[in-house]
């Protein structure tokens, strides 16, 4: 062999290592597959499962399925409220690659601002990754495309076909429907929402409110399987979504809309209720709100219009006014005098007033001498001032609230106001203050410090109307609800409720008839609200708002409120109708809205007899005249018919 | 006399483990890439594999000496290459470690180098044989390793640059380093080390990143923590069977990161389970103890050191790739030696098992 000059310089060292470390190489080799090894057994052996589960979770990506809330209609089958298909872009943050890129281009894509899309990157912050976050509702085909044209560049956002409801114009009914919107953050540490998780739409107000448990139904959910751009291959199984319950309302929408039109262009409230049962016929309260600017995104601009509003929109008057009765106060005054034995009893002289305890309190007409039967129908002041007197504070006061002044009533409507009812006790736990005498005289005509809402008037009013049977005032049929839910809301809502309260027949007799005088004799306060033919009773309630009786003042916010709570027939009403019109001056003013609502009402139920009669007798006569076709002629021939 | 050497001293069981393990690796490269676009990347794969086998038997015709002859000369161009590809390399996710060639062929220079390093390393400590290693050997040696290593690491390759150093570490402990010299350059490294971590400056943003993620692999799911953890998961859930061939939900779902180079191993765990990677680490070991007996029959020392580089080379990319893989080393961006898919990689490989050939055709001389 040739050696080349390098391997000339290497003759004469040593031409071999020591076998020992070539021997600590093969050691250290094997050590190094062995640590190797140990490891993939960790892996492997030792923790499979759990990585299987991982691996799983990984690739499987629960998709919701949303169920369509339940329908709304009026009682008699009427759509109110339904829902239509919508497009919500959803982001995927276990598909951002790179978030600071792709937020402009998302951005100018959706038409939200960079900051915006942020926000709700961090609202959703706590919630599992997996968990897709809204980010804008019902976007527009434009943005569909444009989602669709960067599947590639933007796998992070997805869309959902989603159910959104539509409410009906105009703020129609919208306080007693309420609306729905994404859940907040402070609702989901509530007990009562430990079930939904972030970004599910849920009832704010309203029905929607109330009845959100079945309303809702119960999401679905397919289980699809993606890759890691989240694009789908396959899919495993699918959970069907169960629809929410649709409901029927007690609302009248005949009668709902009778009030709406009455209050057009007003503020303050109307509920109508058939005091046999308690179903609420129609509820509307005034300014009013549209739902539907709620349903999809709530826009900056109409959230600043309504929260500037001072007549409070959102505000439901209907059964959140806590405002002085007035002299409507005065059939709650009148039950209790009679009922104690005093009021028939009395002769008032009326001399544009009277004086009690060195205070002159005033009535705004000399209405000579009065007894009950006139006192009602004159509304007259000195007459109740003396009543108030006679009674005092905890007798009037252990009336009235037997008739559910001062509580709730127990409506199935979130957020009822409760009222003030004064009494010595109530002045010394909210005053620390003893009650003095004089106070009483203005409680006896539905001032003073006593409150009431629309609902509290017309329920307590009808049940004195009806004999003393209070009920439960509701705007969902309880037999629609499942009995477990009734109790729920039940308890959830407690008030006065259902009860009877002691009312002797000539008493009775007495309040009911003077009612009827309102509206009917041509002393009656309301006489030009009278309906010709109609059953109308009620009284008015004209309630200043200012302490001192300044009705002359031009200045808008001292006018009186104008109340009136009206019912047909006078005994044992079908209907009764509370109107609070603020700043509406007099009671007949309110009157007269009232007994439009309740000539829409008659006028609706007679049509319904008239029809039912003739479907009874025989239409056949008019058939046959009606009759052109060769077909029929035979069949519907006048003497089969009078047979 | 020049003697032919006969392809009857060739180790024919070597290659044959070689063989096995490359069936293997194209295997799961074609289930790695299934339904991806980088599909027929096996089919790439075979052909570096045959390129791989040419050379092989190219340079094993080469006697070693003449390779040791002719190493200055290498070692010179390799740093040359390496400078050439800091000027005119093709920056491919932000390093500089690409020559392209032209006709879609690129060139990385890194990989060869190795192979020179190897050499070159022989080549030097053959000439120290015999002698205890003072401290400026030791100087002398690392310097021949660190000049190109510096090279690469500023590429910036962290992981081809670490592959150097196993054949400095081979070199010095077969000529016969004393425990007390590698106490005193252990501390040195450590303090240096140290400060660098302390300062921050020598590792560049990504590489803390992910050696961040190497010790709390949740801190960052979506970013350097989500390779491993999807390594992991890929591992993890293959269990004692595995999924199965082209069925594994992790590399088929792309959710494995690049299951066909850095991380062919989670992909052929999760298909294979634990029994199919001890076959695997079982044939790793096979070849290693071959290459091992391969340097004890060595003719002279150039030859034992020489496989011995290789031996070191491989050992410390399986070590570095697995141990990643399992979670137990930093993502580095090393290949898996036999088993990843690349040329460069099948290339050096093939090329330093033929240099180890080549050893073994010449062991009867002298």
């Amino acid at each position: 062999m040739e050696l080349t000059p390098q391997t000339e310089l290497a003759l004469g060292k040593a031409e071999k290592l020591p076998m020992g470390k070539l021997h600590v190489a093969q050691y250290g080799v094997a050590a190094v597959l062995l640590i190797l090894s140990i490891g993939l057994w960790r892996l492997e052996v030792v923790s499979a499962d759990n990585f299987r589960a991982m691996a799983e979770a990984n690739r499987i990506r629960k998709v919701p399925v949303m169920a369509p809330r339940g329908r709304l209609f009026d009682r008699e089958g009427r759509l109110l409220v339904d829902n239509y298909p919508s497009v919500s872009c959803y982001i995927l943050r276990e598909q951002i690659k790179n978030l600071e890129t792709d937020l402009p281009m998302i951005a100018s894509g959706l038409h939200l601002t960079v900051e915006q899309i942020e926000g709700a990157l961090k609202k959703y912050q706590s919630a599992p990754k997996y968990q897709p976050i809204p980010l804008k509702q019902d976007i527009t085909p434009d943005e569909q495309a444009f989602i669709e044209a960067h599947r590639n560049e933007l796998p992070e956002l997805e869309t959902l076909e989603e159910q959104r409801r539509v409410y009906p114009r105009g703020g129609f009914a919208a306080h007693l429907i309420g609306y729905v919107g994404e859940i907040s953050e402070e609702d989901l540490n509530k007990e009562k929402y430990a079930f939904y998780n972030p970004g599910d739409v849920v009832g704010k107000s309203g029905v929607e409110a109330t009845y959100d448990a079945l309303l809702r139904g119960v999401d679905g959910s397919r289980d699809v399987i993606v890759n890691s751009h989240g694009k789908e291959v396959g899919h495993l199984g699918e959970t069907m979504a169960q629809p929410g319950k649709d409901l029927k309302l007690t609302l009248d929408l005949d009668v709902q809309m009778a009030a709406e039109k009455a209050m057009e262009g007003k503020n303050g409230a109307v509920i109508a209720m058939d005091p046999h049962t308690g179903e609420v016929l129609a509820m509307v309260s005034r300014p009013t709100f549209d739902p539907n600017q709620f349903a999809i995104r709530l826009s900056k601009s109409y959230w600043n219009e309504i929260l500037t509003n001072p007549n409070h929109p959102l505000l439901n008057k209907a059964i959140q006014a806590q405002l002085a009765p007035g002299s409507t106060f005065k059939i709650i005054m009148s039950y209790a005098g009679l009922q104690e034995g005093v009021a028939q009893l009395m002769h008032v002289p009326c001399n544009h007033g009277a004086t009690f305890y060195g205070h002159y309190f005033s009535c705004d007409r000399n209405h000579g001498m009065v007894t009950i039967d006139n006192a009602i129908p004159y509304s007259c002041d000195t007459f109740y001032y003396t009543l108030a007197d006679r009674l005092g504070i905890d007798t009037i006061a252990r009336y009235a609230s037997s008739v559910g002044i001062g509580q709730k009533t127990g409506i199935d409507l979130p957020d009822e106001a409760t009222g003030t009812l004064p009494s010595t006790a109530w002045k010394m736990k909210t005053f620390h203050e003893k009650w003095y005498a004089g106070e009483t005289i203005s409680v006896g005509i539905g001032q003073g410090a006593v409150t009431a809402s629309p609902i509290q008037l017309a329920r307590a009013l009808s049940g004195i109307a009806s004999g003393g049977a209070l009920r439960r005032p509701h705007v969902v049929f309880t037999d629609e609800v499942p009995a477990d839910e009734l109790q729920a809301i039940h308890e959830t809502f407690p008030g006065s409720g259902e009860k009877t309260i002691p009312l002797s027949t000539q008493n009775w007799q007495i309040i009911t008839d003077a009612m009827y005088s309102v509206t009917s004799a041509p002393i009656g306060t309301a006489y030009m609200a009278r309906l010709e033919g109609i059953d109308f009773a009620g009284k008015t309630g004209t309630a200043d708002v200012v302490s001192g009786r300044d009705r002359s003042s031009k200045n808008k916010d001292t006018i009186p409120n104008a109340w009136f709570v009206g019912m047909t027939p006078r005994r044992n009403p079908d209907i009764v109708v509370a109107v609070l019109w603020e700043h509406g001056y007099w009671g007949n003013n309110s009157a007269r809205l009232a007994s439009g609502i309740i000539n829409a009402f008659v006028t609706k139920q007679r049509k319904l007899n008239n029809n039912i009669k003739i479907a009874e007798a025989a239409p056949a006569p008019v058939t046959a005249q009606a009759a052109t076709s060769k077909e029929a002629s035979p069949k519907s021939s006048p003497a089969e018919v009078s047979n | 006399m020049f003697r032919l050497s006969s392809y009857r001293d060739f180790d024919w069981v070597l290659l044959g483990f070689v063989c096995v393990l490359s069936v293997i690796s194209v295997l799961e490269i074609k289930s790695a890439t299934l339904h991806t676009k980088f599909h027929g990347f096996d089919h790439k794969q075979i052909a570096f594999l045959a390129a791989g086998l040419l050379l092989m038997f190219l340079i094993s015709m080469i006697d070693y000496h003449r390779l040791i002859d002719i190493v200055p000369w290498a070692y010179g161009i390799s740093i040359f290459s390496l400078l050439a590809v800091k000027v005119a390399g093709q920056k491919v996710l932000g390093a500089r470690r690409w020559i392209n060639l032209g006709g879609g062929v690129h060139f990385q220079p890194s990989e060869w180098v190795k192979l020179v390093l190897i050499v070159a390393v022989a080549r030097y400590f053959w000439n120290l044989a015999g002698r205890e290693l003072m401290w400026p050997d030791i100087g002398k040696a690392a310097a021949l390793v660190c000049v190109p290593m510096a090279l690469v690491l500023t590429q910036p390759d962290l992981g081809t640059a670490l592959t150097y150093s196993p054949i400095l570490m081979a070199g010095l402990f077969l000529g016969g380093i004393r425990l007390r010299q590698v106490v005193i350059i252990g501390l040195a490294l450590l303090l240096v080390g140290g400060i660098a971590w302390k300062s921050g400056k020598r590792l560049k943003p990504y590489q803390q990143a992910r050696i961040n993620a190497f010790i709390n692999p949740d801190s960052d799911p979506k970013g350097s923590g989500y390779q491993i953890r999807q390594s992991l998961i890929a591992v993890g859930s293959g269990g004692i069977w595995g999924k199965g061939a082209n069925k594994g939900t992790q590399t088929q779902g792309d959710f494995l990161p690049i299951p066909y180079t850095d991380f062919i191993f989670a992909a052929f765990c999760e298909e294979h389970g634990f029994v199919g990677a001890m076959g695997v680490l079982l044939i790793y070991f096979l070849i290693l103890m071959r290459l091992i007996q391969n340097a004890q029959t060595a003719a002279d020392l150039p030859g034992t050191y020489i496989i011995m580089g290789v031996v070191g080379v491989i050992t410390f990319q399986i070590a570095v790739n697995i141990g990643m893989v399992v979670g137990l080393m930093p993502v580095t961006g090393i290949p898996l030696p036999l088993m990843s898919y690349g040329g460069s990689s099948v290339l050096f490989t093939f090329l330093a098992l033929g240099i180890v050939m080549n050893v073994r055709m010449r062991r009867f001389v002298n």
